[in-house]
């Protein structure tokens, strides 16, 4: 094992650190630009729409409305994609009828981007605008558990128990509204070929996706499109449904026959999907010597007119703690808007918000620890699904987070300027350890270079580095021998990059076809060297890129030169463990924060964040270490910073920019840490792995929120929590 | 067609055009030259995925005319090393781990660049609040802290 | 953006004034570039003053003379910047990204436009962005807006940290009005919104800010420059309080403090600090003279915080002059 567990620098640097690294607007075609026009009204209809300016104007080339939209487009077309929630999708130019503000209602193809944007502005649109409600708040009457998912089975008596606790909290947490905003705005680059087929470049995490969409809206056979998305400029779970400019770009290339991008501007990636506003009550009992008797989580949340977008959120409240009485419900609500979108842990980093925070005051009022709060509640298997764990060092994570911060003599620490209060809070955490099916292919060259292909992505987890590791470790060889290659639907099929299971999933595949190329390279070995024909497979080993049986060794490109060229190539399908079915498989987390808030003024900081996780093995430490504490600050920007501001009025959100939307700068980061602890795990996947790119922003918000309480003395039950909001009245 | 006549340096190079006035160094370097290393993050200067070097100070190519540069000495990630030939702070980006995506990267290393060319950094606060007009939506500001300081103070 | 006829301004070009009239004058382009973008701004015309020679800082025994077209990081760094207005430097570092305070120069950072996100938004109604169509943010999101010498037609702020330093230091700005050099008083450039939002200043078209003069007097010693904003850096200030104190024996010889965030203009009282001369320097006395700058100031809702906040900024900001660290 040379590379599995070593802080290896990623494989793709070289290119990201000289800009050679291409994403979807990157490629270089002479294209027609593409700009959306979008709707200034929430709810109403389109009665006029006057393209004539526009389309006059130098440059365009055409622009296409619901008034010309291809009627084959119209009738018995499939716009769902594989994460679709249930209702119908978006329709582009389906009909006059607005269903949200920011709706793209026509399209403007011109040859420069500039001509498209400005164009699109001559274009003069009139409406009839109809009453509607633009907020959660105002549409709560509507909120109905009849659209949601049912949650985990209720357990025990929760009222009696509640009742007999001895100390009971009913509290309500509020969350707003956030969007994505990978520094990548989404994209695609469609190529429109001479014979009529497209290859068209997609901002996704998983290009399949995006096929799957394509060939359900446009009918286009599996032979005559093919999608590739080679760099991924972050993502979140923005990619995890294809996005309008997928459409428009297509619909553009397909009916001008010619290279068509779009790219949407920072704007534009404020009108589709987002993590939804939520509501949680939660009804906490424990007894005196802090044992959780009763819980019960009720969360509202919004989701467009048309489709039902659910999340795992309450179910979380059943899984943390022991607790035998627990009441689970989710409703959600109607509003005028863009259907959410999962982002970046969804459903766990809104239900453990609500959760840890709701513990935290239980504790409080229980008058104990919240760290011994949560050991004397731990619990070892999962009650919601009467199931063991597949591993949890959450324990072990406790422990080593309690001595890297100093939680012990937390109060201890001087306050050393005089307008500070100072305050520590801590806050469980967890994400789920899934691994779904994954085909791969793996080929060898006659200088002994492997090429594995698969159809995932690299949105900047490291997909591309620790799958090489991953293969340079299976099959003997170094690094540079592996060239991994994704993001393209003529590979084998992957699952979507999202879930924090590519390394689970791919990594997996990857293991195990090494694995099968080892027994071929085994086999020719032997139908070549009659004389290791009694040889046993566990007698030979793959090192330096040899195989190695005794003190004898014989390099794989010998050998292979005896081999066939079908030999050469191998595939390989991955089904899931078997512990993904008897078991419960998550990663957990521990995160304690330390944070300031200036008495007067309001101003809140966080001067210390540490985590300590349990993810089962770590492939390399260096970039999930990274990716960790990526979602950290994740965290503390949902906590302090980030909020869709959507104004009620117009159900328009009016902060759509970077200057207004905060997410978190390198200056709002201080003193920040995160480790793993040691945790053996075979039973969720073969590699023992469990994806850290959800990990670390849950619990996080909940942690800073119950530090500032002990700061201030005041619970905000609210996020974001703005400096506003602890002013002193 | 509406054009006007600028000179300037690109990556060295002397480039004498005249250009559509409305032309923003950043559709410029992206758009007609294919140097599409400098990435369109917000095109409103509230991001820093453009940003460039000019006359050695990092700015937003984004939020500059073309024809507005006359003069001026223009450097982009393609002009500060390759491949093959890294330079020390490409060098150190990838040691450090400085990134996730990598879409800001290149905007980042010329932060760098030009935090040192600067020289008015004394502590780290100064080093964060410099580097803090580079988004980072990975937030991988603790290797990219770690990467700027080594700059300023190795190279 | 709209496609527009495009000048560079040479020095000849100054002097008959035609260009500049029909013209709107280019500089860094920081801000009329982003909102050239947004449909915001339309020019139909752009004149680039960049060529012109007001691009260096120049010490004289009036103080500072900083030329329109020095950009804000190269007035921030400044030797005599660093030195003898320390303050200055101070608000400049703090504002905006080091990109951009790379490409501002100094005279576009006096015209910036508020950060109002209804003025921005060309979908919404906006007074300052299209007279006559109304105000969106009195009923709507105004946690950023003004708290004072607003009026039913805007509620819209200067966006500025620079302005706030050079309120307080009570800079002036030349202005090349008609061939002729006219001086104005710090104050008198931004004016408040009344019934003419539109209007962010009192300059004429045609005219061109070339230079600001500092004082000679800095306050180097007693200098506070509070910055209230959302996140650590790279944020507009919700509140910012540009301070400034000459004390003598405990006593108040002379006190400047203009604020940021909270009007259409730097807010400052010469009035009001001309009252507090020769009195203690005490956190009581800042407060009375907290309560006497913010009078009459009205809120809007989400906003409503910034009359609290606002008192006891000023009240900071001041004890720091007082006592630096």
């Amino acid at each position: 094992m040379l590379n599995i567990g070593n802080k290896q620098t990623r494989v793709d640097g070289p290119q990201k650190v000289t800009g050679k690294a291409t994403y979807t607007a990157d490629i270089a075609a002479p294209f027609y630009h593409a700009y959306v026009l979008q709707s200034t009204i929430a709810c109403g209809s389109i009665t006029a729409i006057d393209t004539t300016a526009a389309e006059a104007f130098e440059g365009v080339k055409a622009i296409f409305t619901h008034l010309n939209l291809p009627e084959r487009l119209k009738n018995k077309v499939d716009y769902t994609d594989p994460l679709a929630p249930p209702g119908k999708p978006f329709r582009p130019f389906y009909n006059n009828t607005i269903l949200y503000n920011g709706q793209p209602i026509a399209l403007v193809v011109a040859e420069s981007f500039e001509q498209a944007r400005y164009a699109s502005k001559l274009i003069k649109v009139t409406y009839e605008e109809k009453k509607f409600k633009g907020s959660l708040a105002e549409n709560l009457k509507n909120a109905s558990a009849d659209r949601a998912p049912e949650p985990a089975k209720n357990r025990g008596d929760f009222t009696k128990a509640f009742k007999n606790s001895d100390y009971t909290i009913i509290r309500e947490y509020r969350q707003s509204r956030n969007y994505h905003n990978p520094m990548e705005p989404h994209a695609t680059s469609v190529e429109y070929n001479s014979d009529g087929n497209i290859v068209v470049y997609d901002k996704i995490q998983g290009v399949a996706s995006s096929l799957k969409y394509l060939k359900g809206v446009f009918g286009l056979g599996a032979d005559s499109v093919r999608v590739k998305s080679d760099f991924v400029g972050g993502a979140f779970g923005s990619g995890l449904r294809p996005q309008y400019q997928l459409f428009m770009a297509t619909l553009a290339a397909l009916e001008l026959k010619h290279n068509v991008q779009m790219v949407m501007t920072r704007a534009q990636m404020f009108s589709f999907g987002y993590r939804p506003e939520v509501i949680h009550t939660m009804k906490l009992g424990c007894s005196k010597d802090g044992t959780l008797t009763a819980l019960s989580h009720k969360t509202v949340g919004e989701t467009s007119t048309f489709e039902d977008f659910n999340e795992t959120i309450v179910d979380w409240s059943g899984l943390l703690y022991k607790c035998d009485n627990v009441n689970l419900e989710y409703e959600l609500t109607p509003v005028q808007s863009y259907t959410p979108l999962d982002m970046r842990a969804p459903g766990g980093v809104s239900g453990v918000y609500a959760l840890e925070c709701a513990i935290d005051e239980l504790a409080h009022e229980a008058g104990i620890d919240p760290l011994e709060f949560r050991r004397k509640n731990y619990v070892d298997y999962d009650q919601n699904e009467n199931k063991p764990f597949t591993s949890k060092e959450l324990k072990a994570c406790y422990a080593r987070c309690e001595e890297v911060f100093n939680w012990n003599n937390r109060k201890s620490l001087a306050k050393t300027d005089p307008h500070l209060l100072l305050g520590y809070g801590m806050a469980t955490g967890s994400w789920e350890a899934l691994q779904q099916p994954a085909s791969v292919a793996l080929s060898m060259n006659e200088m002994g270079t492997f090429t594995i292909k698969c159809a995932t992505a690299d949105i900047g987890t490291g997909t591309y580095t620790v799958m090489s590791q991953i293969a340079a470790d299976k099959l003997g060889v170094s690094l540079d021998k592996i060239k991994f290659k994704l993001g393209d639907t003529a590979f084998p099929d992957s699952p979507i990059e999202g879930g924090s299971w590519t390394v689970s999933s791919v990594g997996s595949a990857v293991a195990a076809i090494c694995e099968k190329f080892q027994y071929r390279i085994f086999d020719v070995w032997k139908r070549n060297n009659p004389e290791y024909q009694a040889v046993a497979f566990e007698a030979i080993s793959f090192q330096d890129a040899k195989l190695k049986y005794g003190s004898k060794t014989f390099a794989f490109t010998e050998i292979m030169q005896q081999a066939s060229k079908d030999e050469l190539s191998i595939a390989h399908s991955e089904a899931p463990a078997d512990g993904q079915d008897t078991h419960s498989g998550y990663a957990h987390c521990c995160v304690m924060v330390e944070v300031t808030v200036d008495k007067e003024l309001g101003i809140i900081k966080v001067p210390r964040l540490v985590n300590v996780s349990a993810a089962g093995k770590i492939i390399n430490p260096k970039t999930a270490e990274n990716q960790l504490l990526g979602s950290m600050i994740w965290g503390l920007g949902m906590a302090l910073r980030e909020e869709g501001m959507v104004d009620s009025r117009y159900g328009r959100v009016m902060n759509a920019n970077f200057a207004e939307y905060h997410i978190a700068v390198n200056a709002d980061i201080h003193d920040i840490h995160t480790e793993f602890v040691e945790e053996h795990d075979d039973k969720v996947n073969p590699l023992g792995a469990k994806g850290v790119g959800e990990l670390g922003i849950v619990g996080l918000a909940a942690a800073i929120s119950n530090a500032i309480f002990d700061a201030t003395g005041k619970r905000l039950r609210k996020l974001p929590m703005l400096l506003d909001d602890v002013l002193e009245v | 067609m509406n054009t006007n006549p600028v000179h300037f340096t690109l990556n060295g190079k002397p480039v004498k055009i005249s250009i559509e006035p409305w032309t923003t160094l950043l559709d410029y370097l992206r758009y007609h030259k294919k140097l599409v290393g400098t990435k369109k993050g917000c095109d409103h200067g509230q991001c820093g995925a453009c940003t460039v070097l000019v006359d050695g100070n990092s700015v937003n190519s984004c939020l500059c005319l073309l024809v507005s540069l006359d003069g001026k000495d223009i450097t982009t990630i393609e002009g500060i090393g390759t491949a093959d030939n890294l330079s020390v702070e490409q060098q150190i980006f990838i040691e450090e781990d400085a990134y996730q995506c990598g879409f800001c990267t290149p905007g980042q290393i010329c932060s760098t660049i030009a935090m040192r060319n600067r020289g008015e950094i004394n502590s780290e606060e100064e080093l964060k609040d410099w580097m803090s007009g580079n988004l980072c939506r990975c937030a991988a500001y603790k290797n990219l802290t770690k990467a700027a300081r080594r700059i300023y103070k190795e190279s | 953006m709209k496609p527009f006829q495009y000048t560079r301004l040479s020095t000849q070009d100054l002097a008959s004034g035609t260009t500049l009239r029909d013209s709107t004058i280019l500089a860094g382009g920081t801000n009329l570039i982003d909102l050239m973008k947004y449909g915001v701004e339309k020019p139909d015309r752009l004149a680039d003053i960049g060529k012109l020679p007001y691009a260096q800082i120049e010490e004289s025994d009036e103080g500072l003379l900083l030329g329109a077209l020095v950009t804000n990081a190269d007035t921030a760094y400044h030797s005599a910047v660093k030195k003898t207005y320390p303050l200055l430097h101070k608000a400049i570092l703090s504002a905006a990204s080091a990109q951009l305070r790379n490409r501002a120069t100094n005279g576009g950072n006096l015209l910036q436009r508020t950060r109002c996100y209804y003025f921005y938004d060309t979908a919404m109604p906006c007074n300052k962005r299209e007279p006559g169509s109304g105000c969106a943010a009195i009923n709507g999101f105004n946690r950023i807006h003004a708290i004072l010498g607003t009026s039913a037609s805007c509620i819209a702020t200067h966006p500025s940290d620079m302005c706030v330093a050079l309120a307080a230091l009570e800079a002036e700005v030349h202005v090349l009005r008609k061939g002729a050099t006219l001086v104005i008083p710090f104050d008198q450039l931004h004016r408040l919104p009344g019934d003419h939002p539109e209007k962010d200043h009192n300059l004429e078209p045609g005219d061109l800010i070339t230079h600001i003069q500092l004082p000679t007097e800095g306050f180097s010693d007693h200098f506070e420059y509070l910055k209230i904003r959302d996140r650590e850096s790279y944020a507009f200030a919700l509140i910012s309080v540009a301070a400034c104190l000459k004390v003598s024996e405990g006593k108040i010889e002379d006190i400047r403090v203009a604020l940021g965030g909270v009007a259409h203009k730097p807010w400052k009282l010469k009035k009001v600090e001309k009252e507090m001369i020769g009195k203690v320097a005490s956190t009581d006395n800042f407060q009375f003279f907290a309560e006497r700058l913010i009078q009459g100031a009205q809120s809007f809702g989400t906003n409503d915080f910034k009359i609290l906040l606002v008192k006891r900024a000023i009240v900071r900001a001041l004890n720091s002059a007082l006592n630096p660290s």
